[in-house]
């Protein structure tokens, strides 16, 4: 059994011909929990994306282990909550890798997406219709339909916005237990302090890796001020990204380094 | 008393044939039409729905010219012109920026000035005013045959797609994200929409067909929070808009397809007032609430 779960190669993605993620190369261990950090438009989102596979790269790929079925919590869901579902029914889309089109759902089918409302909190929510949850209940409702999916790769985009301190914890909590179930985990996550301690890997983004590998590491003062120091806005005019012109040789030996080094002790 | 109740109720359709037809067809009609028109509504395309109708106009005009008022021709006619304008609006929608509000206006505009103009060449404004209005009346066996392996059609297809369509009116992005089935089923439920439009211009002309997909599911709106009610309540009230509306025409000699359309509009405006989440239960429900 191979040991990537994920492998970044030469990974470019963006929007009209400018990159969001320039050249991005490196693996993300099977089992391994990373947070995904970094500044307002470095990347975050959009790497979430290419993963998934609803962003197509512009260049390099990225490949998935075989067999590696993907959950994916988006930043910016496209859900309609004025459509007339239940907590329920929206809860069941997560069977969907699981029964299809066509599977009937099974008793216990309805028996799991009942364990999984009970294990975000929100128990006996099954029929209340969707339009009536608060911004919280929400989340935990999609954290439920994760959990249903039952997915190799856990992809979640900033999953703690406008959630109470409580909430997070529970969403920690299930984050851990995922982690204790070998699942390959990667949060995009805004609060430092969170990661340091709930993260053991972090990935600091500008639009090109900072930093990769272990959080204390990564999120050291000079690698932050690096973070920080970039440029968020395109550039119209911005020359052509030649073949040879990028330093993408130089960000992956560097990250190579890295990865190994801060993963290394871990693994065991 | 019995007897004028009869009279009024179940002797016209006892004793004419071509009521029995109109009925047979109108009611098929809603059984196929209905549920597609609450997908329709559900994803905010009500008025795509609207547009579709008139798209369906210059097929229908071209297979009069060539063949005159003979119902397959029009009808094959129909579904050609409004397949083009359904894939390409959706085509523009889903592989550009353009929305498909505005993609459908464009495609539908340009196919209706061609319908008209089509239909101007060769007939007289009866023949306009039959296409654009239809004749329920007047319905052939070819016309019930037809509407019938549409109506098996839409909910064959309805029952295969049923979860990938909620699936794509509550989250697009998810079930991308678990499935490639977005697009395809985009395009089949467009495919629906413009067959039981197609299937209604026989009886009730293209401009009033789309009336019968929309009304009864605005009005089941008002009436229900889950999908699977809200179908079968749009069908209750298509089959009872067409009965109301046939023995309307029937008795007061009025066109049947505005009659039909008419009365669903009623039910429309009884549920908006007395629906379960109509405005009336809104106002007076709401003063009292529970401690939890």
């Amino acid at each position: 059994m191979t040991q990537t779960c994920l492998t970044f190669r030469d990974l470019t993605l963006g929007y009209n011909s400018h990159p969001a993620i320039h050249h991005l190369d490196g693996t993300i261990r099977r089992g391994s929990l990373t947070a995904v950090v970094g500044a307002n438009g470095s990347g975050k989102s959009t790497l979430m994306k290419g993963i998934v596979g609803v962003l197509k790269p512009m260049a390099g790929t990225v490949v998935r282990a075989p067999g590696v079925r993907a959950a994916y919590l988006p930043q910016q869901s496209e859900l309609d909550r004025s459509f007339p579902a239940r907590v329920v029914d929206l809860v069941s889309l997560g069977l969907w890798p699981r029964r299809g089109l066509l599977g009937r759902h099974t008793r216990e089918d309805r028996a799991a997406v009942s364990q999984a409302l009970m294990a975000v909190g929100l128990g006996g929510f099954e029929t209340r219709p969707i339009d009536t949850l608060s911004g919280g209940q929400l989340q935990r409702t999609l954290f439920a339909r994760v959990l249903l999916q039952d997915a190799d790769l856990i992809l979640l985009d900033e999953p703690f916005n406008a959630v109470d301190t409580k909430t997070v914890g529970d969403l920690i909590a299930l984050i851990k237990r995922w982690h204790g179930e070998e699942r390959t985990i990667m949060v995009v996550v805004h609060d430092l302090e969170l990661v340091r301690q709930n993260f053991p890997e972090t990935l600091l983004l500008a639009r090109q890796p900072i930093a990769w590998g272990e959080t204390k590491e990564t999120l050291r003062p000079e690698n932050l001020l690096r973070a920080r120091h970039f440029h968020e806005a395109w550039e119209e005019n911005a020359p052509w990204c030649e073949p040879d012109s990028h330093e993408h040789g130089d960000h992956a030996h560097d990250h190579g380094h890295d990865h190994h080094h801060g993963s290394g002790p871990r693994a065991a | 008393m019995m007897e004028t109740l009869y009279g009024f109720f179940i002797a016209p359709f006892a004793d004419f044939a071509f009521m029995q037809r109109a009925l047979f067809g109108s009611l098929m009609l809603s059984l196929g039409a209905c549920p597609v028109g609450v997908f329709l509504m559900l994803r905010r395309m009500s008025l795509s729905g609207d547009a579709m109708a008139h798209a369906i106009l210059p097929g229908a005009a071209a297979g009069f010219l060539f063949y005159g008022l003979e119902i397959l021709p029009m009808t094959i006619g129909g579904l050609i012109a409004g397949i083009i304008v359904a894939l390409g609006a959706g085509a523009v929608s889903r592989f550009t920026i353009q929305r498909e509000d505005a993609s459908m206006a464009a495609f539908y505009l340009i196919s209706l000035a061609i319908g008209v103009l089509m239909v101007s060449i060769r007939g007289s404004s009866v023949d306009l005013m039959h296409v654009l209005f239809g004749t329920v009346l007047a319905l052939n066996n070819e016309a019930l045959t037809l509407i019938g392996g549409i109506v098996l059609v839409t909910l064959v297809s309805l029952a295969i797609f049923w979860r990938a369509l909620v699936a794509e009116c509550l989250d697009p992005l998810f079930l991308r994200s678990v499935s490639r089935l977005g697009s395809p089923v985009h395009f089949i439920f467009l495919g629906l929409v413009v067959l039981n439009l197609v299937g209604g211009f026989q009886a009730l002309g293209t401009l009033l067909s789309v009336g019968l997909m929309i009304l009864p599911a605005a009005a089941a709106r008002f009436w229900t929070m889950r999908v699977e009610p809200m179908c079968v309540l749009a069908v209750l009230i298509g089959f009872a808009s067409c009965v109301a509306g046939l023995l309307l025409s029937y008795h007061a000699s009025l066109p049947s397809g505005p009659a039909i359309i008419l009365s669903a509009g009623v039910v429309y405006f009884a549920s908006i007032l007395f629906g379960t989440r109509g405005i009336l239960r809104a106002r007076i429900v709401h003063h009292r609430h529970r401690t939890a």
